[in-house]
């Protein structure tokens, strides 16, 4: 019970107030990301308004079937990290071990295929630069289309490669015993974080990869 | 322990139900179905992601003060995009350069 204890900081009335403040608190910063990205959606909204064909042609320059497994990939990681904070409320030190390096493996397994599929853009001058060349009709467009893509998914890759960071943390602390069934707020917090990012992946496959199909 | 291995269970359930939503979005985006593409697209999203906020990121469990904050966040993004597209939606809607 002392390690219970200890763990409480002095401000906190017990450990149930600790944790609200704490998820609360993670909540707010999620908050501000998501006006983060806001930005950016809404950037997206006006040119995709003002230029629907254009980005509709730019859009099939992407991969649907890179986009789909990457999704598959990042819903999955999203199941790890659920997991590991399941595992981590039961004490189960080993099983959150493994369930956060999967969290990590899945994460880095998206990176790898985002970096393929923009090594596979800068090869064929889609990235929006001096570069630049696009083969189909209206390429001024285009590249405003590529713009977004590039500042949206790297955006995004950029909070992927902060949350495998912050994972390593906690799979350190982990295997280090640091938690358990009375504390565990680290690893709910981080799976808030990584949940959202999921979250933000969830609207951004759609609205890149699956416009103007058919 | 129940209500641990309930909640595993209804992880792997938002998981299989992410995985069809997922296939559904791709395969819709295929037909045509002029602005409902959109509605439709966005409808799926929309619905992942309320299953991954209430369920992956325990919102079922939290306090009010915790949707509060999420639906004010929501709510500004949301007066954010249509102040924006109140000017795109309606340039040119006036018979006079300008307007």
């Amino acid at each position: 019970m002392s390690e219970l204890v200890s763990r409480v900081q002095h401000h906190f009335a017990d450990a149930e107030q600790q944790y609200e403040s704490a998820t609360f608190g993670m909540w707010v910063f999620l908050v501000t990301e998501i006006m983060f990205f806001a930005g950016l959606f809404t950037t997206y909204i006006v040119y995709r308004h003002a230029y629907s064909a254009a980005f509709a042609e730019a859009s099939h320059h992407l991969d649907v079937a890179f986009g789909t497994f990457n999704t598959v990939v990042l819903i999955g990681s999203s199941l790890t990290m659920a997991l590991a904070i399941a595992a981590a409320k039961q004490s189960k030190q080993r099983s959150t071990a493994i369930y956060l390096v999967a969290t990590i493996a899945l994460g880095c397994v998206f990176l790898g295929v985002k970096s393929f599929e923009y090594a596979h853009k800068f090869h064929e001058n889609l990235f929006p630069g001096a570069n630049f060349v696009y083969p189909g009709p209206d390429p001024a467009h285009a590249e405003l289309f590529f713009s977004i893509y590039f500042a949206m998914t790297g955006l995004h890759a950029l909070h992927m490669v902060i949350g495998i960071g912050v994972m390593s943390v906690i799979l350190k602390e982990t295997l280090k015993g640091s938690y358990n069934a009375e504390y565990f707020t680290p690893v709910e917090c981080a799976g808030l974080y990584w949940h959202f990012v999921d979250l933000v992946w969830i609207y951004l496959f759609p609205l890149l990869y699956l416009i103007g199909r058919h | 322990m129940d209500s641990h291995e309930s909640s595993l269970k209804s992880y792997f359930l938002v998981f299989f139900a992410l995985m069809a939503l997922t296939a559904l979005t791709v395969w819709v985006a295929f037909m045509d179905l002029g602005m409902m593409n959109n509605v439709v697209a966005m409808g799926i999203a929309t619905i992942k992601g309320l299953m991954v906020m209430i369920v992956f990121m325990h919102l079922r469990h939290s306090p009010p003060l915790t949707i509060l904050a999420i639906v004010v966040g929501i709510f500004w993004f949301a007066v954010l995009i249509l102040i924006t597209m109140s000017d795109m939606w309606t340039r040119g809607l006036l018979g006079f350069p300008g307007k």
